[in-house]
């Protein structure tokens, strides 16, 4: 158990753990190509969480994927602690993934249904190349972590946990690997809003406890402000807006950040100053039913 | 207090299982929506919104069956549970013209190769056999004007279509024949905020103009809700718990479950920063053996011994209705919020 | 050194995992999945003709009193008690050759169709899975087999089969193999299609991320997905490939010298039996074929409903029973109803 944190604790603050540096995605459609990531440098820094904010088609899950190397990039270099990992193949990656881990989106699709919850996460498990013991013990403290105990949890079968439960699994298999980097890529947004928010925490709890640097995607800039130190806000595959989470959230300088947050809907039900009475005779006329 | 539009009295719906046994999605919910006013349906999934949504709309289809409970709206009055079973057969009128429902995801079944006008007219055909292209469309790009969008839409293609815009056609056109109620289940949840922000203003602007003279809209984002409901009704298990005013529910929560829910809205502001929230613990009961007395009170910090053996009834302060032990004991106290503050 | 269940923080967030299903299902208890499949009867139906056929195929000749090769009598003797149903036009028992000819046809059958889907599947999941290149290539190759005419590729071969020295290939088992590499382009193509859908699922990346190899991947997370699509193609592989070689036998290109539904009509066609009269040299093989490939495309159509959620009927006896409680409850939920409406407790 103890290498799990030693590593983590023991990176080096000032230099970001990963950094992302010009990267640029275009994918070939018919007659032509689109530039879905374009020319973006982002640095991870040890123990932070990184909120990366966008609308759909901002291309921020198509940089998480560039940053997992579950995609190559066009142009442009991803470095995990001071080495180029844009390239890496075989078991060089395979040893970048027990480093860098991720969470996704859908809690249902990110699980084979013909596995177990226990076969899946010995499964994953075998990358880190631990004895039995040992690999009991972790499953039974990462799954503690997320709050499951491995007694009920091990021998379910996807269908037969909730939503909120499926994606602690997740987490929960995400952590056993030990890794230094998380990447969050709407985790929560599928979630119900008490469930989100426990997800949240277990997050907020890794980054406090465990040093973990987390990469969080969200289209929600409520759930970036409640857990990111830093927030980047992309748009068009551009990053139009990087700073702390107070600099992005309080005091935007770009016109689409404050767009997104005006356009946020709030409790106080800001729209909601009609200039009329419920009831009340109607301003325009309606259509008459058969004209 | 206004005229009521819509109430639905007493009103379960149950879905058939294969093994036999049926599972309440809905269970005796009573819901009242006054004129001109918008309502708001919440919960967390699984909770019967949806199911509730269908049976408002009498689309109930096998395997989910109203067993009881009447709808009266508009001077009607309409026995849910003996609707014919397939709902294809329940007069027409009440469905569209009457009652309205525009499904979750409506936006994304538009047929890739029809365009807009002709979904138009078909909508408007299927109502009245007799309607010309021409008089459907006329409507149709009059009630586009009047809400200031472009009437070029119509000739478009749906994967031309942003989800917003699409999402606010599927809204015009499932409102082409100013139905007395419509039924908007999760029209919002796909979209980003501006397009959020665009559909929740026609919305507003809709009711206003009398397209129709009541919405319900069902949706598990708060914000949105208290943007756009004059009234909430917050579900949990098959049961609605608490409804009244929004501003009432959402500033003086009378049940926990609505306490706890609001708790878990994350804004952008000040206080999100700092603050810390606990969530609800555990899980949604299973509908099928729901817990005994109230439902929620496993997962409740305010349960007491009376909430595991007898289900609270529905009681009122003034237009605010709930149904709670805590509250009961404690009148007119807000439910103190599940949060910390660093 | 901080140890992590030291710093458990979600336990009171959230409680420990509720160990009761969140399944809405009534008492869902851990049932094996087959048995929560839908059998229906004509899931039964399609069985219990394959079974027969089989067992008249593989057990018959064990139990019949006259062999194949055994001639009990001459040219189309008519049906009597002691052959059920004559004899064909070397004299041989007709009943004797039409259960070996059905047990060659089911081999062959078998062989050439599994053999077809095991390439048909393995081309399709490859190139849906990795894509690229290597997609373009086995889809290139797929579509030129396909587009050979597969007949006449058929025929050239089995001449040639014919006429070869080698005992492997000269019977049944040498014109299966050729079915089979010739008829696995459909499997490869509708298998890609799918096995291209699944790769898209976030559990391959999940499955990636875990460290596991494509060979991995494409046997654990792709084919698991695939396999009810798989077993029905397969069905209709075996049907087709007992078609194939009726067809190629009964054109006079199967294996000479062994028995097979094909051979058993070829001969018949040869002397004359239909001008004759003689039905039962020709009759009984036809039956026989037609009620293999009747059983086979029925149990494959049954098995779409087996594995499509959306074809199963709701078990019937349980249905109506629920539905009788149902009126039951809303008679009850009436009467409460016409009782106070006052449900409302005005406290304040």
């Amino acid at each position: 158990m103890t290498e799990i944190v030693s590593a983590a604790v023991a990176a080096d603050h000032s230099t970001p753990v990963l950094s992302a540096k010009d990267v640029t995605k275009t994918f070939k459609v018919a007659g032509g190509s689109i530039t879905a990531v374009d020319n973006v440098s982002v640095d991870f820094h040890a123990g932070k969480v990184l909120a990366v904010v966008g609308e759909s088609g901002s291309g921020k899950s198509t940089l998480a994927r560039m940053l997992l190397r579950l995609m190559p990039v066009t142009s442009g270099t991803i470095t995990y602690q001071g080495k180029d990992v844009t390239n890496l193949g075989g078991s060089e990656l395979r040893r970048y993934w027990r480093d860098v881990q991720a969470v996704f989106q859908d809690p249902f699709a990110s699980f084979n249904q013909f596995f177990s919850v226990g076969h899946m996460l010995k499964r994953s498990l075998r990358l880190a190349e631990l004895d039995k013991g040992t690999e009991d013990q972790l499953i039974e403290t990462c799954l503690g972590y997320v709050g499951l105990k491995s007694a009920d949890a091990m021998h379910k079968y996807p269908h037969q946990l909730s939503g909120g439960q499926r994606q602690r699994v997740m987490i929960a298999r995400a952590l056993m690997m030990n890794p230094k980097v998380l990447l969050a890529d709407e985790a929560t947004s599928m979630l119900d809003a008490s469930l989100r928010v426990s997800v949240l925490n277990v997050l907020q709890e890794l980054r406090d406890n465990l040093h973990l640097t987390v990469l969080f995607i969200t289209h929600d800039i409520g759930q970036a402000c409640y857990l990111a130190d830093e927030v980047v806000v992309m748009e068009h595959g551009l990053v139009v807006e990087h700073g702390t989470t107070d600099e992005v959230i309080f005091t935007p300088q770009h016109d689409y950040t404050k767009r997104l947050l005006a356009d946020v809907p709030d409790l106080q039900g800001s729209l909601k100053t009609r200039s009329w009475e419920p009831g009340a005779p109607a301003h325009v006329p309606p259509p008459a039913k058969d004209s | 207090m206004t005229k009521s539009l819509m109430r639905a009295n007493n009103l379960t719906a149950v879905y058939a299982a294969d093994s036999g046994q049926d599972v309440p999605a809905v269970d005796n919910v009573t819901l009242e929506l006054p004129e001109g006013q918008i309502l708001g349906l919440a919960g967390e999934s699984g909770c019967g919104k949806t199911t509730l949504g269908t049976a408002l709309a009498m689309i109930a289809n096998p395997p989910l069956y109203v067993v009881a409970g009447t709808l009266e709206i508009d001077g009607n009055e309409i026995n849910l549970s003996t609707l014919p079973k397939n709902a294809n057969q329940v007069h027409r009128p009440y469905r569209g013209e009457t009652v309205s429902l525009l499904p979750q995801g409506a936006m994304n079944a538009i047929s890739p190769t029809l365009r807009i006008r002709d979904l138009v007219v078909d909508v408007m055909r299927a109502h009245n056999g007799s309607v010309t292209k021409a008089d459907a469309l006329d409507r149709a790009s009059d009630r586009l004007k009047m809400l200031e969008m472009p009437t070029r839409v119509l000739d478009s293609y749906a994967h031309q279509l942003s989800g917003g815009m699409k999402q606010r056609m599927v809204t015009v056109i499932s409102t082409l024949l100013n139905p007395a109620l419509l039924i908007a289940d999760e029209p919002t949840s796909a979209l980003d905020v501006s397009s959020q922000k665009a559909l929740i203003e026609m919305l507003l602007a809709m009711v206003e103009a009398k397209i129709m003279r009541g919405v319900i809209f069902i949706t598990h984002d708060l914000p949105v809700l208290s943007m756009v409901t004059d009234r909430l009704a917050i579900m949990y298990a098959g049961k609605v718990v608490e409804t009244g005013r929004t501003e009432d529910l959402v500033n003086n929560a009378r049940h926990p479950y609505t306490a706890a829910l609001l708790s878990s809205v994350l804004d952008p502001t000040e206080d999100t920063r700092t603050k810390h929230v606990l969530g609800i613990p555990g899980s949604p009961p299973n509908l099928g053996n729901p817990p005994s007395g109230c439902r929620f009170h496993p997962r409740c910090k305010f349960a007491m011994d009376v909430c595991s053996t007898t289900e609270p009834k529905m009681l009122s302060e003034g237009d605010h209705d709930f149904a709670c032990w805590w509250a009961k004991e404690h009148p007119r106290e807000t439910i103190p919020m599940e949060v910390t503050h660093a | 050194m901080t140890n992590i269940s030291s710093n458990a923080v979600t336990a009171e967030a959230e409680g420990p995992l509720v160990p009761t299903d969140p399944t809405p299902g009534p008492k869902a208890k851990a049932k094996p999945a087959w048995m929560n499949l839908n059998f229906g009867p004509r899931l039964w139906v399609s069985l219990g003709i394959i079974v027969v056929i089989a067992l008249l195929a593989f057990v018959g000749p064990l139990l019949y009193p006259y062999g194949p090769d055994e001639k009990v009598g001459s040219l189309y003797d008519a049906p009597s008690a002691a052959h059920w149903l004559g004899t064909e036009n070397f004299g041989y028992d007709v009943v004797a050759v039409l259960m070996a000819s059905t047990r060659n046809s089911l081999i062959n059958g078998l062989l050439a169709g599994t053999l077809a889907t095991v390439i048909g599947v393995g081309i399709g999941v490859v190139a849906g899975y990795i894509g690229g290149w290597l997609e373009e290539l086995l889809m290139g190759i797929t579509n030129i087999v396909l587009a050979i005419p597969s007949i006449v590729i058929l025929i050239l071969i089995s001449m040639s089969l014919q006429s070869t020295d080698i005992p492997f290939f000269k019977g049944i088992v040498g014109l299966a193999l050729v079915i089979g590499i010739t008829s696995w382009p459909w499997t490869a193509r509708a298998v890609r299609a799918q096995a291209s859908s699944v790769s898209t699922r976030e559990h391959i990346d999940v499955a990636k991320l875990s460290g596991a190899r494509t060979p991995g991947i494409l046997i654990r997370d792709v084919l698991p997905y695939l396999a009810s699509y798989v077993v029905m193609a397969w069905v209709l592989q075996l049907a087709s490939a007992i078609l194939a070689e009726s067809t190629l036998s009964m054109l006079g290109l199967g294996p000479s010298g062994t028995n097979s539904l094909g051979m058993q009509l070829h001969w018949a066609l040869a002397f004359q039996s239909v001008a004759t009269g003689a039905w039962w040299a020709f009759l009984p093989p036809t039956i026989v074929l037609t009620l293999i490939s009747f059983g086979l495309l029925y149990l494959q159509s049954s098995l779409d409903e087996v594995f499509n959620p959306r074809l199963r009927r709701g078990k019937k006896k349980n249905l109506a029973a629920a539905a009788k409680r149902r009126e039951e409850a809303a008679r009850k939920l009436e009467e409460e109803m016409k009782a106070p409406a006052g449900v409302t407790e005005v406290i304040v």
